[in-house]
């Protein structure tokens, strides 16, 4: 059974980076163009694993993270962000919205899935 | 019942693992490149380290870990498994036993000069030493961490953190649990576990805060090296791990086995989990009896306690009376467990038996086994043994042809015998097969008319025709054999198999073989009845033969009278009333009840006055003087302190169908 990820940016060429690094490594990939689709795409399924951009129109991924740690089918549900910022209050914000790890853009498909496969276990 | 002492678990667990590795390592020296035998000593040898290391036997845990080096590295192909290293380490393994039975005694000189040897046997191979030195500085962490306690409810689950720890190095990990609250007060993703780690690890100190990166900052994590252990000469080795043992590799106890104190190396991981009985405690059986008259009586108790609660308006009685129910009820079952044992320790006997068989009767014979691990209790297991001997007795004897015979009837010139055993609902089935002439029924039949048993030209179906072999004084053998033929044997076994609740079943193709299936059930001690009133007594049928219970309507009765059939579902099935039966001189309730047993294929129906509901049965033999009372196998104290009696299925559906035939043959 191989994880069913959703990754949510608003970047076509990112979800698609996203999309073909992890589905190489054996994943399940659901895509959403922001927050809100995000959110959508998680009231119609259930993910182990949600990768998403913090920056993005419509609903920013802090707020899409606070608001799913509150459907309770997602409560446990690893998140990791992308961020450009490498200092250390971004990620503070996105920690206390509940979010589990991130990664700094720019990413190689490598360290992608070397982050997935830390937070899914083996 | 005190606990049982953690180094005598220990030291059974060893003495277990010694012959393991002992029997592992003959059989290599037959076989050099046997795999799973160098498999198997490693793992043998990588537990007993192990667990040694946690029961405090330091001495034992550092020997052991240069003989589980030799053989890693064997089982690795860098170095080739000799007879040197062999006999070495069989050598190495009697020490071993010296040191858990005497971990004080004085064994520095024996340990040294074995290692040497050792040494000696794998450097005599590759020049290496059996550690190589100069290898990589190890360093001992001991690292203790707890995670915050939203960080499972924010996606961060702690299991994959422990793995890779463990792909670091050598890891032993505890949990704390002793900030776990109280379950009133537990919320359920939040996380009180802390973890006391030692990691024996190459790796720099980074690579552990690594591992916590999105953690780190919001989390409690001590990190102290704790000594450099430099892997160096084996012999100095020996002495520093005297003073500081190696950390126990693989004993992990994250789970919840760590709440166990006395069990041997908590939790072996995965890779030593295929050695056998490692993990076995070894109890006496009548322990087990004992326990399981223990459960009995509690049965019975409680059976009682429901009586009284159903009797009472009391909610809260009921609502314990419910709880001790269930509690009761998974107990048995947890017992029943423990007393099952594979069959496997039977059947191995039969090789023997076959071969010895063989050898007398010249024939030659090919004996299959299959299905040992099915389990069945360990006292039908006991008690199994003789009728097998004999029914595989007789299949040599009398169902295989000499070779010559079979060859003429285009047959294998080796007759082959299958035993099998494979478990079907409540019931074990265990099959004696043989490819030989099958039963001669006109023989049979002859036979049975001349000692008297039918009379002559009885209509019998083939089943009851087979089943005449089993009477006693009955033997269709012309010749008198060492073996059989005496016609004591097969009336016993019937006698064993009906004492054990169970029946037989023979199917024969002339020519072809003949295949004899006992069904017995899986336990003896306890069984689900039904209990029923018939008159003024209360009797119980057990609930696995029990088909359907209906109603019998006055109408119907007297429609019925003297026929005694009801149609069932467009057949006829043929019925006691037990009323009658027992001769309970009452009158019949308005509304009595048909309950339907079978017995496989045949099915009868009772008629009882009242069917009273489930009842668990503990089954209490009845005394010689009833030895007997065919309707009856036994009796059960009920709630109340009443003896029910338990009917005797298999005889009630016989006789149910002797009626049927006696009615038929009236016309």
């Amino acid at each position: 059974m191989s994880a069913n990820i959703l990754t949510v940016d608003d970047s076509a060429s990112i979800r698609l980076t996203t999309r073909v690094a992890l589905s190489n490594a054996g994943y399940q990939i659901t895509e959403a163009v922001d927050g809100l689709d995000g959110i959508a795409k998680l009231n119609g399924g259930q993910f182990d694993l949600i990768v998403t951009d913090l920056n993005m129109p419509n609903m920013d991924g802090l707020t899409m993270i606070r608001e799913l740690r509150k459907m309770p089918a997602h409560m446990g549900v690893p998140v990791i962000f992308l961020t450009t910022e490498s200092d250390g209050e971004i990620k503070q914000q996105a920690k206390a919205a509940g979010a589990t790890g991130w990664l700094t853009k720019p990413f190689d498909p490598e360290s992608l899935v070397k982050i997935v496969r830390k937070v899914l276990g083996r | 019942m005190s606990f049982p002492d953690p180094i005598a678990v220990f030291r059974m667990e060893a003495a277990e693992l010694l012959e393991q590795i002992e029997a592992g390592l003959l059989d290599l020296n037959v076989n050099l490149g046997d795999k799973d035998q160098i498999d198997a000593v490693f793992r043998g040898l990588h537990t007993l380290k192990g667990s040694g290391a946690m029961f405090g036997f330091e001495a034992l845990a550092g020997f052991t870990h240069h003989c589980e080096t030799a053989f890693d590295r064997v089982r690795k192909g860098e170095v080739p498994a000799t007879q040197a290293l062999v006999t070495a380490v069989l050598d190495a393994k009697d020490h071993m036993r010296a040191l858990v039975e005497t971990p004080s005694g004085d064994h520095d000189a024996r340990s040294e000069h074995l290692l040497a040897r050792l040494r000696q046997a794998v450097e005599g191979s590759d020049g290496s030493a059996v550690q190589a030195p100069g290898g990589p500085a190890l360093t001992l962490y001991k690292i203790r961490f707890s995670l915050p306690q939203n960080a499972m409810a924010n996606g961060t689950n702690p299991l994959p953190l422990l793995d890779e720890l463990r792909d670091l190095g050598e890891c032993r990990i505890v949990a704390d649990r002793s900030a776990i609250p109280a379950l009133d007060q537990l919320f359920p993703t939040d996380l009180h576990i802390a973890w006391n780690v030692e990691l024996l690890s190459a790796q720099p100190r980074s690579a552990i805060e690594d591992v916590f990166i999105f953690v780190m900052d919001d989390m409690e994590l001590q990190i102290e090296a704790k000594q450099a252990v430099l892997a160096a000469a084996p012999a100095a080795v020996v002495h520093a791990s005297q003073s500081a043992p190696p950390p126990a590799p693989a004993a992990v106890a994250e789970a919840p086995q760590a709440a166990r104190p006395a069990a041997p190396a908590g939790a072996p991981a995965a890779e030593t989990k295929p050695a056998k009985g490692s993990e076995n405690v070894r109890v006496p059986a009548e322990r087990l009896d004992e326990l399981m008259d223990r459960v009995g009586e509690l049965v019975i108790a409680q059976s009682r306690l429901s009586q009284l609660a159903g009797g009472s308006g009391d909610l809260q009685l009921r609502a314990v009376s419910e709880d001790v129910e269930r509690l009761s009820g998974e107990l048995r079952d947890t017992m029943m467990v423990l007393r099952m044992v594979p069959v496997a320790q039977l059947f191995s006997r039969f090789r023997r038996l076959v071969h010895d068989l063989a050898h007398e009767t010249g024939k030659t014979i090919e004996l299959v086994t299959e299905g040992e691990t099915t389990e069945v209790d360990k006292s039908v297991i006991e008690r199994l043994a003789d009728p097998l001997v004999h029914l595989v007795r007789n299949s040599c004897d009398h169902g295989l042809e000499p070779p010559e015979e079979r060859l003429a009837a285009g047959k294998d010139e080796a007759g082959h015998i299958s035993l099998s055993a494979r478990q079907q609902a409540g019931e074990v089935i265990i099959t004696i097969k043989d490819d030989g002439r099958g039963i001669n029924k006109e023989r049979v039949r002859a036979k049975a008319e001349a000692s008297g048993l039918i009379p002559a030209n009885a209509s019998l179906s083939d089943q009851d025709l087979y089943q005449l072999i089993f009477q006693p004084g009955f033997s269709t053998a012309q010749t008198v054999t060492n073996l059989s033929g005496r016609g004591v044997g097969m009336d016993v076994v019937k006698r064993t198999i009906d004492a054990l609740r169970g029946t037989i079943n023979v199917v024969s193709h002339p020519g072809k073989g003949s295949e004899i299936s006992l069904a017995i059930p899986l336990t003896l001690a306890i069984i689900d009845g039904l209990l029923v009133r018939v008159g003024s007594g209360r009797y119980v049928i057990p609930l696995s033969a029990v088909e359907e219970c209906l109603e019998l309507s006055i109408e119907e009765d007297m429609r019925s009278r003297g026929r005694s059939f009801i149609s069932l579902r467009d057949s006829l099935v043929p019925f006691i009333r037990l009323r009658d039966l027992f001769r309970t001189g009452t009158k019949p309730d308005p509304f009595q009840k048909v309950v339907v047993i079978s017995t496989g294929s045949e099915r009868v129906g009772l008629v009882v006055d009242q069917i009273i509901g489930d009842h668990q049965t503990v089954i209490k033999a009845m005394s010689k003087l009833h030895h007997d009372v065919a309707t009856f196998s036994g009796a059960t104290i009920l709630g109340d302190g009443d003896v029910a009696l338990i009917l005797d299925v298999g005889h009630l559906v016989a006789e149910g169908q002797q009626q049927e035939a006696h009615l038929r043959a009236a016309g």
